[in-house]
């Protein structure tokens, strides 16, 4: 038998006394999808970095076809026939497609072109190659990148969360992508913490948790509890209770809210409705860079109104598009931002100051002075109720790890008791045990009859925890879901907008 | 593995490391005590004399020693205003002008009423001229909240229009009939000037001021709510936009508070040792206390050791110009090469250097 593609050996890196990868080994055959499985902070970001020769492994080796593999930097990993497709792309968007793989390849235009043409037929990468990136949707711009990636014949392709970004029609046009590529002689390494995928298409899964391997498996052999359980060390947490409750008043109201930026690259916001009412859960759905950034911000009052058009943002009954974040919040409006670190919390200070941030009206300041005894008793207990994991209150919150700060944050916010909460991605980077923690304590603070709002990118998120969900696509809603009774491919429909949908379905 | 070349790298640190950002100062000082001595070796000055007048002299006599206090007194009031606009971020560059509009409010009193007595004179000189650097700044704060104008270009801007606008008053309207013709105003009169605190020297009440405000901006900082606003509108504006905490209220305040410290010095230079306006009321306060402020790591009690330290040695400097025949630019340069080596040393508090090492290769 030949030597696989790529063989791991014992393989370790620590980032000071954070061991990222411990002794991993794996092989990588030929013509193969192999799957790299694990939670947020298993260590598979770190892996691909020691792959694609963003870092250098402090023990172990990498052999290549048998032979022995010492990468440098990327560029030596292209040479060596390694590409890799990032989560979040590198693309100019005011260039045109060709202009941007021009950008890395060298050739001649005219050959260029013919290549891209070329290579999109076989693989089902269809792109316009004269278009501008800004005009492309994402799956576009993520076929742009793999082709990108293709033009240097590479051998393996590494594909990081690869369908976090796309609506579900656009995935299997993905998927449909890679088996050809595979077919081709491209073998693939496919990152994911989402198991059906996983099951869908890939042929090897190796599973990593907390930087070991926890299995080498073929994941066609076992169910997702399986594989869950293997990536999580336990049994999947139980589904979250629900109890129908009579919607009450009118928390948050968006009245026709439209919006047009002076920045060209932000997205304008058109007549964008939606109420939200006591001991309701919203979820707002869509590919992220379709107005959430924007809509957040007006519901925040981090964007304002001119007072004229106060009415399009009512909270608790009252217009408040002309008021600030404060000024909402005093009405009993509370917010968990998207980022955590210099946005929902200030990396340099202890805990006990980012209480302040937001919790200074529980009497953690009066007259002007901060009591500290209060702040330290708060923060306290944030951390205990809501299982912060820090050495102490007085860590600097950019110490902590991204799950961590994020319990911390949406802590902070409910033990404001606010009447609307708002939450956007509540569990970006969080592991799936703090997730079903975060998504339970939102059910409870639910049918306790707080209005919550949420915006994210996973739809199973948003299938589990709400009672309606709208779809934000190029800045506009949709009508309003009932969750119970939608399909995800429903959903996904509004996400992608009629046309794109019509042409995926012809492809 | 490749042959590239060993150079260190900055590697950036977990968290801020506690001991380096205390020894910074001290080896920022040392560091640059030893350039520039080897500088006046290079200039043919003898080095051991210029550093017995420059860092000992000023602390082995009373009478020199009272000079040093003199200094700190301006120095560590608007070094403690500067600092607080500076944790801010917002960058007032514009004390020295704050400071002039400051002596000139001041002056107004006793040139206006030079017959007048009563204990109410210095006080109320004092206030005119915080309030005159507050007003001074105040103009930069309105440009940057409205037109979001600059504040570092317009406030230093503005310190030389206070220059012209001390020109014009001494020149014109506020000229000692009998001064012959110098460009000064009147000599005040004794109510007008503060009390001193030591017989025999000239250090007077403003220093006793300085530390309390000292002990305020502590206060202020560490404790204070509106304190902690503009910490965090320095650190993560983003965080504060999240939070509802007004930028608009942080550039004001910082000014204001900037402004006001030095005028307050500006009115406590003229009211103490000058006696009276002159062209030559400030030798470079308002830009000597940014690099207090800094020195003293924007903290208000590093900044009371920053200050006494810059104070000494512009006392020494003057002494080496003279006793060991250093030119007038090297205090200058002595103040500048500290700060810069005070901004390298606090590179480290986050960042440390890393080698690559051959010990994790041959593990490999």
């Amino acid at each position: 038998m030949t030597a696989p593609l790529l063989s791991l050996r014992n393989l370790t890196k620590s980032y000071g006394p954070v061991r990222a990868n411990r002794g991993i080994s794996l092989e990588v055959g030929e013509r193969s999808i192999h799957a790299i499985l694990g939670e947020n902070g298993a260590g598979k970001s770190t892996l691909m970095k020691l792959i694609y020769g963003v870092e250098t492994p402090d023990e172990g080796e990498m052999l290549w076809k048998g032979a022995p593999l010492r990468l440098s930097s990327p560029a030596s990993a292209r040479k060596r026939g390694i590409g890799m497709v990032f989560q979040h792309f590198s693309l100019f968007e005011t260039l045109t497609v060709i202009e941007n793989i021009a950008l890395v390849v060298p050739g001649q235009r005219r050959a260029l072109l013919s290549r891209i043409r070329a290579l999109g037929e076989e693989f089902g990468l269809e792109v316009d190659p004269l278009a501008h990136v800004h005009a492309l949707s994402v799956g576009e711009r993520q076929r742009v990148e793999i082709i990108r990636c293709l033009m240097t014949d590479p051998k393996l392709l590494i594909l990081d969360e690869p369908t976090s970004v796309l609506p579900p029609q656009a995935v299997e046009k993905l998927f449909d992508t890679l088996r050809r590529l595979r077919d081709g002689g491209v073998s693939i390494l496919f990152i994911s913490h989402k198991l059906e995928e996983i099951r869908a298409i890939c042929d090897r899964a190796t599973i990593l948790r907390s930087g070991e391997v926890t299995g080498h498996v073929d994941p066609r052999d076992h169910d997702a509890h399986d594989l869950a359980r293997m990536m999580i060390g336990r049994d999947m947490p139980e589904p979250l209770p629900v109890t129908a409750a009579p919607a009450g008043e009118k928390r948050l109201e968006l009245i026709g809210l439209e919006d047009t930026p002076d920045d060209p690259f932000a997205v304008a916001l058109s007549s964008v409705n939606l109420t939200l009412r006591a001991g309701e859960i919203l979820g707002i759905a869509g590919v992220s860079g379709n107005g959430q950034a924007e809509l957040a911000a007006f519901i925040s009052g981090e964007s304002r109104l001119p007072a004229a058009r106060r009415e399009q943002v009512q909270m608790m009954g009252q217009p408040v598009g002309h008021l600030g974040p404060a000024e909402r919040r005093r009405l009993g409006f509370a917010f968990v931002p998207e980022d955590r670190l210099g946005r929902g919390a200030v990396p340099e200070l202890s805990l006990t100051r980012n209480s302040l941030l937001t919790a200074h009206p529980l009497g953690l300041q009066r007259h002007g002075l901060i009591d500290r005894a209060r702040a330290a008793a708060f923060t306290a207990d944030c951390i205990r109720d809501f299982d912060v994991r820090t050495p102490s209150a007085e860590a600097e919150a950019g110490a902590l790890s991204g799950g961590n700060l994020q319990k911390f944050i949406v802590g902070r916010e409910i033990m404001l008791k606010p009447k609307l909460l708002f939450v956007a991605q509540p569990t970006w980077g969080v592991d799936i045990g703090a997730a079903t923690d975060i998504r339970r304590k939102l059910m409870a603070l639910r049918n306790e009859g707080m209005a919550i709002l949420v915006i994210s990118e996973e739809l199973e998120e948003l299938f589990d925890l709400c009672d309606q969900i709208q779809v934000l696509r190029k800045g506009t809603l949709s009508a309003p879901l009932n969750a119970r009774d939608t399909k995800p491919e429903e959903i996904g429909r509004y996400m992608m907008g009629a046309e794109a949908a019509r042409e995926a379905l012809s492809a | 593995m490749s042959m590239r070349l060993a150079l260190p790298h900055l590697v950036r640190r977990e968290r801020a490391s506690l001991a380096v950002t205390l020894l910074a100062p001290l080896v920022a000082l040392s560091g640059a005590t030893l350039v520039n001595l080897l500088l006046y070796v290079a200039i043919g000055k003898q080095p051991g004399a210029v550093f017995h007048a420059m860092l000992l002299e000023p602390f082995l006599s009373w009478a020199s020693f009272s000079e040093v206090l003199l200094k700190l007194g301006p120095l560590l009031l608007i070094a403690q205003g500067l600092a607080i606009g500076f944790r801010a971020k917002v960058f007032n560059i514009g004390a020295e002008g704050q400071f002039i509009l400051g002596a000139i409010f001041a002056s107004a009193i006793p040139v206006w009423y030079p017959q007048a007595t009563g204990g109410w004179i210095w006080p109320s000189m004092l206030l005119a001229g915080a309030m005159g650097g507050a007003l001074w700044a105040a103009i930069t704060a309105f440009w940057r909240v409205r037109l979001n104008a600059n504040e570092i270009l317009v406030s230093l801007m503005l310190s030389l229009v206070a220059a012209q606008v001390l020109n014009y008053l001494l020149l014109g309207p506020w000229k000692d009939p009998n001064g012959f013709n110098f460009p000064q105003s009147v000599m005040f009169q004794y109510d007008a000037m503060l009390p001193l605190l030591f017989e025999g020297t000239r250090v007077n009440v403003s220093l006793l001021i300085a530390f309390l405000l000292s002990g305020l901006a502590f206060v202020f900082m560490q404790r204070s709510f509106p304190g902690y606003r503009l910490e965090v509108g320095g650190l993560a504006p983003r965080a504060a936009a999240y939070a509802g905490f007004s930028e608009a209220r942080a550039i004001w305040l910082s000014l204001l508070i900037g402004g006001f410290a030095a005028g307050l010095a500006g009115a406590a230079e003229v009211a103490g040792p000058l006696g009276q306006l002159q062209r030559s009321i400030s030798t470079g306060y308002g830009y000597s206390a940014i690099i207090v402020a800094y020195l003293g790591g924007l903290h208000p009690l590093g900044i009371v050791l920053s200050a006494l330290v810059m104070a000494a040695l512009s006392i020494g400097g003057d002494n080496a110009m003279v006793s060991a025949d250093l030119p007038i630019a090297a205090v200058r340069v002595f103040q500048g090469s500290l700060l810069i080596a005070y901004l390298i040393a606090m590179a480290f508090v986050r960042y440390r250097l890393e080698w690559p090492s051959a010990s994790t290769r041959s593990r490999a």
